[in-house]
Formats: structure tokens, sequence, C-alpha cells
């Protein structure tokens, strides 16, 4: 048994029993059944993004077999128009791919230097930041994204991943600004502190080395989130990035739904849904890394309250 | 009371911030409202100056200096005043939103509601007994985590108003027999055409609720007052509800913020895919028209809305956490 300290939710500093369970290692991570299907699926989308429209000739070839279901030659049937539903979907895995790595990227960095550097230098630049990302938060972002996207004029795919992710950091650096404060006062950072070692330094290699599980966490968030508002904006219309989003707005305004051709607007969407369902397994097993409570003993009669005490 | 002090302030700055967001956006992207809808219809024939300034008269464009357009548009929003719609000319702004926005409210506020209460259920249950059956389903809420809100919209639309004919396939009410107003033909077929865009709600959020109260109830049955309160015997369910749930839920409740926002943004495109009367209907509609100033409008109320509903929850919080009221 350890004693941690951890924050809790009116920010002290509280120390808190920890129960034995070994802290696995990121090989021992690895052995996860949650984990590796996370990154199973998330590598099959990703591969398929990369490497996929290459083998697809041709994907918005119109046709005369309109609206046909499901058969060897049209593995995902076809749209109104003739289109090769799994075509589309091949090429538009990369659309939205791009979208949620580029805000993934993006937001992160943002949350990163307002979250690490306003909680690192404190006081009076800490209440800025930390207000700031505070009023982000609570202002809803696609209604803001919607906004935004239609005054610039421009719907392209990287302008698209900008505007999202400028509104969609705050969160990340909350909870990066949290940590950061209990990682501040450790007694290595100190050390560096009283040695002489410039701000930057420290933040660089005794600060954020011990925040990375957490960035990577906030990281993937990031990634699914850009990729559900893409959707989200390209089904209104707003977006056109190529992307599933832009397939389901095209389904629904052929009125796919009415015609009962659910092979146009059911692929996409569960597309997004299963690709999140891997970055979301992904961080399930990071959250056991972080938070040793949430590991599941090996004897599940044992509840980790009984576990815990001495 | 200086956590409540605090709080008030933080709001009114955040009221600050989404109002002046709302005056800045459109003053940095272009040049006024009126260059936006000429640029929009594509007018080809040139405007005399006459016709254009009438037009600017009536939209409330100025050449005044910035502070002064600022300041007027605060005058006229303390007095209610969010201008002309153009898509509805020449209705004003506020009436538009006056009949979008009560559908809005009814449809994702009980669908929050009902998402919270079933969530953190379930999460208690499922921290609570670790490796039983709630427990089992947590892996599988990452799968409806991840699903859109409007396809899963989409998909229920098809199988239950589709193929099964269970319920109708979209608008808020049967617009041919009943009249909007408060008798009974009218609310019951409201709430028969809000069973499934609420349905849709409720399904996606849900997972993000019970997995955050799950997590929290695990860690929080690892408290030394948990083991106490269970070696004095008493009764697991007076455990389980008064000394783990009720600290458990605490952070549930201070998250609410993202959530809501989630939902908010969740429910415009299901609105769209429902044919729903509210705000993202009107909201998208207003986009593909043009019509900045109800474009502006609707976002002043959403994002007010979010902030009030954030503000009450704020103190909720002092009320069962009296931890926020002694350390302020």
């Amino acid at each position: 048994m350890t004693i941690e300290t951890q924050a809790d939710v009116t920010g002290e500093t509280v120390p808190v029993v920890v129960p034995r369970t070994r802290r696995p290692g990121w090989r021992g991570l690895l052995r996860s059944g949650k984990l590796r299907a996370g990154l199973g699926i998330v590598l099959f989308f990703a591969l398929a993004g990369l490497i996929g429209p290459l083998f697809v000739h041709d994907p918005e070839r119109v046709s005369d077999d309109q609206l046909f279901g499901p058969s060897a030659a049209h593995l995902l049937g076809t749209t109104n128009t003739g289109q090769d539903v799994f075509k589309l979907l091949v090429v538009s895995s990369r659309g939205s791919l791009t979208v949620g790595l580029v805000t993934g990227v993006l937001a992160t960095l943002i949350s990163i230097v307002i979250g690490v550097v306003g909680a690192y230098v404190g006081n009076r630049w800490d209440e800025g930041l930390s207000l700031f990302s505070n009023v982000f938060l609570v202002l809803p972002g696609l209604p803001l994204v919607i906004l935004v996207t239609d005054y610039l004029g421009s719907r392209g795919a990287a302008m698209i991943a900008v505007i999202i992710a400028l509104t969609s950091w705050a969160g990340p650096a909350r909870v990066l600004r949290a940590q950061t404060m209990s990682v501040r006062g450790r007694d290595y950072v100190d050390a560096a502190r009283v040695s002489g070692e410039p701000a930057w330094r420290i933040i660089g290699f005794e600060v954020l080395p011990n925040l990375l599980p957490i960035i990577a966490a906030q990281f993937i968030f990031a990634v699914l989130g850009g990729i559900l508002t893409e959707a989200a904006l390209a089904f209104l219309g707003l977006g056109g990035s190529g992307s599933w989003g832009t397939m389901l707005y095209f389904a629904q305004n052929a009125q796919a739904l009415s015609l009962g051709a659910w092979w146009w607007f059911v692929p996409p969407g569960l597309c997004i849904a299963v690709l999140g369902a891997g970055l979301a397994l992904i961080n399930f097993s990071l959250d056991e890394l972080i938070n040793p409570r949430l590991r599941v003993p090996r004897d599940k009669a044992n509840r980790p309250a009984t576990a815990g005490t001495p | 009371m200086r956590y409540l002090r605090r709080k008030l302030v933080f709001y009114l700055i955040a009221v600050w911030a989404a109002v002046t967001l709302n005056f800045l956006i459109p003053k940095l992207m272009k040049g006024n409202p009126v260059d936006a809808i000429l640029a929009k219809t594509q007018n080809m024939t040139p405007m005399s100056a006459d016709a254009r300034h009438a037009l600017e008269v009536q939209f409330g464009v100025t050449h005044d200096p910035i502070w002064k357009q600022y300041l007027q548009y605060l005058g006229n929003l303390a007095h209610g005043r969010l201008g002309l719609s153009v898509s509805y000319y020449p209705a004003p702004v506020s009436k538009v939103i006056e009949q979008s926005l009560p559908w809005t409210v009814a449809l994702v506020g009980t669908a929050t509601i009902l998402a919270v209460l079933i969530g953190v259920g379930l999460g208690m249950l499922a921290g609570w007994r670790r490796g039983t059956w709630p427990d089992a389903l947590i892996p599988s809420t990452t799968f409806l985590a991840a699903i859109p809100y409007f396809w899963l919209a989409l998909v229920l639309l098809y199988l239950f108003g589709g193929l099964l004919h269970w319920l109708p396939l979209n608008s808020g009410y049967d617009v041919d027999t009943t009249a909007i107003g408060f008798n009974g033909p009218f609310i019951g077929s409201a709430l028969y055409h809000g069973i499934l865009p609420a349905l849709s709600i409720v399904v996606a959020s849900i997972a993000g609720w019970m997995l955050g109260m799950r997590n929290m109830m695990v860690s929080t049955m690892a408290e030394d007052y948990v083991v106490t309160a269970e070696a004095k015997g008493l009764r697991p369910a007076r455990v389980m509800l008064q000394y783990a749930a009720r600290n458990a839920v605490l952070p549930s409740v201070a998250g609410f913020a993202i959530s809501l926002g989630f939902v908010v943004s969740g429910s415009i495109a299901t609105e769209i895919v429902f044919s729903y009367p509210g705000v993202g209907t009107t909201l998208v509609a207003a986009v593909s028209n043009a019509d900045y100033p109800l474009m502006q409008g609707l976002f002043l109320v959403i994002a007010l809305s979010v902030l009030g509903a954030n503000f009450i929850v704020d103190l909720l919080y002092a009320v069962i956490d009296p931890r926020t009221r002694q350390a302020a």
C-alpha cells in the first residue's frame, strides 16, 4: 500500500491510500485486451485512410445502378446517382481522419500552453488564463463553430479543423492545469528551481513528462471531438470536406431515409462510432494507468475497499 | 457567501464575453450584414446609394466608430432588441426565437435530466459492485459515447418511424390536426412527437455520465469513511447512497458545463433529422438563408441559456457540498 496525494474536488491536496496494484508499464499495458482492441481499431482506420484511397478508382463516378442494395458488385450498395457507397466510405475516411488529427494536435498544443504554462507561472497569469478557459468552457461549441465558419465563408478541411480546435481546447486545458498544480509543488520540481534551471526547461523536462499520460488521453479525446464536430458540421451542410459527415449530408438530402436506403447512411455513422469506440478504449486503458484505483484487481470478488485496508 | 459572489462575478464575465464575441465575430470577418446579404444573393444589378442606405438603416448598420457601435449594440440588447430577421422579414429576431426556444428547452431539458438520472444511477451501481452486470456494460459505453447524436437519430428514425411505423417521422407536433396552445390534443401530440428525439439524445449522452460516475464511485469506495461505514454494519443501501454516491456524484455535477455544451451541440443536428421546430433547425435555416441578425440572436440565446443552466447547477453544488460554502 502506498500513500499518494491527490487534489480533491475543492482543489485541496489530500493524501489518499492507494490499494496495492502493480503499476503496469507501457509493455504491461499492451497486454490489456481493451488497449489492444482499441489500437487495432484505430490502426485499421488509419491504414484505410492512408492507403485505402490509392486502391479505389474513381469513387465519384456516377452510373445507372441507382440506389441498389448491397451486392457482390457493390459491397455496400449505391447512392441515388449510382456512386459506390463502399468506395465513397474509403475515400471519406481520409477527410474525417485528417480533420480529427489536425484538431487533436492543435487543441492539445493550445491546452498545454494555456493550462500548463498558466499553472506553472502562477499568480495573475494563472488566474487570467484559467478564467479565460473557464469562459470558453461554458460557451457552447458547435453554435460558435457554425457562426465562425459561416462568417469566414471558407469551408475547407484545414480551416474547419482550426476553428474546431480554437473552440475545444478549454476542457483539456483545465484538466492539465489541475494536474500541473499538483506536480508543481513536488520536491524534484522545487529542487530544479532552486538549482537555477530556467522555467522552460523545468516545464519541458520535469513537469511535462509527468503529464504525458494525461496529455495523451486529452489528445485522443480531442481527436474524437474533432471527428464528431466535423461530422455534425458537414451533416448540416457547413463542412463539405469530403468526410463521413459529407456522405451523411448527401444521404439526408436525397431522402435516403424515406427511400429505405439504409446502406447509404448506416455505414458512415457506424465507422465514426467504431473508430470513436477504439479511441475511447485506448483512453480507458490510459485512465487505468493514471488512476491506480480503476485497475480491476485480479480477484473479482475482492473489492478495492477491502483490498485497500491494512 | 463568498462562493456565491465569486460565481456571480464569473458568470457576469462569461455573459459579457458571450455578448462581446457575438458583437465582434461579424465585425472582424466581414464588412456588414448588408454586404453579406448582397454577396449571398449575388445581386448583379448595381444598387443605388439610396436603396443601399435604406437597407443599412433597417439592419442597423452605421459607420460610427466601433466603440459607439458597441455601446449601441449593448443598449439594444438591454432593451431586448435583436434586430430584424432577413428570412422572416419583417418579423423581429426576438419573435422568431420566442417561437423556437420553448421546443428546444423542453426537449433538451427533459432529455438531459433523464440522461443524468439514468446514467448516474447505472454508474453508481457499476462502481458499487464491480464485476457484476452493470460494470460489464462499461466498455460498451465507449461505443455509445462515440456515436454521433444525429446518426443515432437517423437510425432510430429509420427503425421506429420508417420500418415499424410506431412513431412519427418528423416535426414537433401534428400540424394538420392540432393547433399550438395549452390544450390536450396538442400536448399529447407534442409528447408523442418528442419521444424519438428525446430517446436519441438520452441514449447518446448517457454513456458519459455513467462512465464518470462509475470511476468516481470506484475511487470513493476506497475512502476511509466508506470503510468505516461498512465496518459499523450500516445497511449496504445506506452506505452506497449516503456515504459513497453522495460524494462520488460531486464531479459529475461540477462537470455539468462540459456535458451540457455537448448535449446542446448534439441536439442541433438531431433537430435537423426530425425537422423539429426548435432552435437548432432555426439556426441552420438562418445560416442557409444568410440571415445574420437571426444567427447572432440565436447564438446569444443559446449561449445565455447554457450559462444560466450552469449557474443554477453551481448554486445547487453549494447546497450538496458544504465544503464549498465553508472553504469560501
